[in-house]
């Protein structure tokens, strides 16, 4: 994973609820086996019509969203689906930050796995960021002093869980993280021997 | 201090603690699919790492499978298919491939052959992962980066979730299914009502319901945005899992037995949040909208978005009337629809299909309505072959296909056509979701059978009285 620190970039702005992650990436894209490359489907039943026309009435495809890099969204963000093809595309589409009320529990942890950053700000807050930012106006997000500063260079602090910072600001491979635990995970198979074995179930198998 | 059901099998797969980090927590079953797993295998591959327990992992093929007889025909299901096939082979993980006999919706197979047992720890890279908690597991879905975790480690990094009891009271009516107790509840509670939570559903009604009722009530947490959903296990869940491939047997299984009686919550345990449900009240539930929050019973009429005093759900109520073609006030019985679909990790048990089978029998789908009944797996196919149900739905003129998550989600070949309007008895109405433009409601196998014959929504209790 790469690290982050910061970004400063335009802002794109999805003012709507329960976005969820069909929506982001819908399904007949996920039959890939390739990781990258998914940022062409995002919102792709939104951003086009069934012709394959852009739909000018849909947020993202306006003009000054261009090259967004931040994207500003409604509660409960990700809803639905554990597809992290959702998290894929947005990242490949160019968004590195993400900011909303809320999120889909399962989407939030897709995301800080590939460095796709998710920041939760109250809705009254997001509010003003929101109506800050028109036409195209750059906001910066710096992750290592947990604040946003908006057009007007207002600083807007946010929370953040100190752990998925600290990896996200190094770019930490969580795997090894949890294999250096390797002592603990075999005592841990020692003392508690497996409920079941799918080996034992081969096809053909009784 | 009173534990909770949760708190027991969190205590207990805790395998390290780092102060200041997530727990981490050990993985007594993995689940996998071809399409959430290609791009983790792949960075094992990368990374040189290998699979630490394929013991403790099955792969099976469900997302993207056709569901009537021949080959894949479509290039990129081929290719995925193959893929897992490739790496099943390579890490040595066990495979129930397409035709093997024991294939299905990895959510339906688990728990079929015994695997999913009380107590364990259980992921997939799918969202309704909650299905399991059924037994008194801890369940959730995870992504694709979180499957190459555990695939390498048979752990997983968690924080802790807060915990909801879901407390159903009172008796459930007649021909009120468990499908509209977690409908309605999601529509009280809302789509985020429940992120950040583990729910616990209790109370009189849960402990009524058979475990395939029960796998339905916990497959659709997500949907209240929760990370998984579970329910004690009780004499019905043993008795379910007595003599399943994967179950104990012989000492083992009364060793087990010991073991899974402690899995409840102290009566004087406390919760996060508590959210209560009385069911005497609740009618067969149908969704109107564009989420599973969006639902009114099936006596009710299309809401007005007008009403709602919440801009935001305003706007989202008058974007999902557009989508789905609806106006304001339309009793919902009035509602035609096209399509039927009996099938998904809800509701394409075996119990549901002989629920949805005795609707229909000796009946005749409408002339304008396509049916199709999607087995949950192979071994149901079987089943319900073998008691006569397949003859039921095919004499009825429903279409009889082979196991798969098929119109759920519509990433094999059945899917909605634009504008094209679906009764449908899987967990998303999301747009688009069984095909772009296409209309979903969302309803129990019974409320689906019944519209099916009639060609519009209509009161399963009605048909039921006339019958």
């Amino acid at each position: 994973m790469k690290p982050f620190r910061r970004v400063c970039g335009p802002v794109a702005v999805l003012d709507r609820a329960d976005v969820d992650t069909d929506q982001i990436v819908p399904k007949q894209f996920l039959k890939r086996i390739e990781r990258t490359g998914f940022g062409r489907f995002l919102f792709f039943d939104w951003r086009f019509d069934a012709a394959g026309l852009l739909r000018h009435d849909f947020e993202l495809n306006d003009p000054d969203c261009a090259g967004a890099k931040i994207l500003i969204a409604g509660a409960n963000f990700g809803c639905g689906s554990s597809r992290e093809h959702a998290a894929w595309a947005l990242q490949d589409y160019g968004f590195e930050v993400v900011v909303a009320p809320s999120f889909g529990d399962i989407f939030a942890t897709n995301c800080l796995k590939i460095g796709l950053v998710t920041i939760v700000l109250p809705a009254a807050e997001l509010r003003l960021l929101i109506d800050s930012v028109g036409g195209g106006a750059f906001v910066e997000v710096d992750l290592a002093r947990q604040l946003i500063v908006d057009p007007a260079g207002h600083e807007i602090p946010f929370d953040f869980d100190p752990f998925q910072r600290e990896c996200l600001l190094n770019g930490l491979d969580d795997i090894a993280r949890s294999l250096a635990h390797k002592d603990r995970i075999e005592a841990y198979e020692a003392s508690h021997p497996a409920r079941v074995n799918t080996t034992a179930l081969r096809v053909g198998a009784s | 201090m009173a534990k909770t059901l949760f708190d027991r099998i969190w205590e207990r797969s805790v395998v390290a603690e780092p102060e200041g980090e997530p727990a981490l927590l050990f993985v007594d079953l993995h689940l996998i699919h071809e399409v959430t797993s290609p791009q983790a295998f792949d960075g094992l591959r990368l990374a040189g790492r290998r699979v630490r327990r394929p013991d403790l992992s099955l792969a099976t093929m469900d997302h993207n499978v056709p569901t009537e007889d021949g080959p894949v025909t479509d290039p990129l299901a081929k290719a995925q298919l193959d893929a897992l096939n490739r790496n099943c082979e390579e890490f040595g993980v066990p495979l129930f491939a397409t035709g093997s006999g024991r294939e299905g919706i990895v959510h339906v197979i688990g728990p079929e052959l015994g695997l999913t047992q009380p107590g364990m720890t259980i992921v997939c890279g799918d969202s309704h992962t909650s299905t399991h908690g059924a037994f008194g597991a801890l369940a959730f879905g995870v992504g694709t980066s979180e499957v190459e975790h555990v695939l390498a480690t048979q752990c997983l990094p968690q924080r802790r979730p807060r915990s909801m009891r879901v407390r159903f009271d009172g008796d459930l009516p007649p021909n009120v299914t468990a499908k509209d107790m977690i409908l309605g509840a999601i529509g009280r509670l809302g789509v985020a009502g429940g992120v950040g939570y583990v729910l616990e559903y209790t109370g009189a009604a849960i402990r009524g319901l058979s475990m395939e009722n029960r796998m339905t009530i916990c497959n659709m947490s997500i949907e209240a945005g929760a990370r998984a959903g579970m329910i004690a296990p009780d004499n019905t869940t043993f008795a379910y899992l007595e003599g399943r491939p994967a179950a104990p047997t012989g000492p083992a299984w009364e060793q087990a037995l010991e073991s899974w009686r402690t899995l409840v919550s102290d009566p004087d345990a406390t919760y996060d949040s508590e959210f209560v449900i009385d069911v005497a009240e609740l009618a067969p539930q149908v969704t109107w909208g564009t989420n599973p929050e969006m639902v009114v019973s099936v006596t009710g009429r299309v809401p007005d978005p007008a009403a709602y005093a919440d801009p935001g759900k305003r706007l989202a109520a008058e974007r999902a009337l557009t989508y789905m073609g609806l106006e304001p006030g339309t009793a919902m019985q009035d509602i035609a629809v096209d399509r039927v679909f009996i099938g998904s990790c809800t509701n394409a048990r075996i119990e549901d299909l002989r629920a949805a089978a005795a609707v229909v029998a000796g009946k005749q789908v409408h002339p304008s309505v396509r049916a199709l009944v999607v087995p949950g797996s192979a071994t149901i196919k079987r089943l319900a072959e073998e008691e006569g149900l397949d003859r039921i739905f095919r004499d009825a003129g429903f279409e009889w296909r082979r196991a798969g998550c098929s119109m759920c989600l519509g990433m094999n070949p059945d899917v909605l056509a634009a504008d094209e309007r679906c009764a449908s008895t899987s967990n998303r109405n999301f747009e688009g979701r069984q095909g772009r433009g296409g209309r979903t409601h969302l309803v129990s196998p019974q409320l689906a059978a019944a519209t099916a014959i009639a060609g519009h929504f209509v009161d399963p209790r009605e048909l039921a009285a006339t019958a």
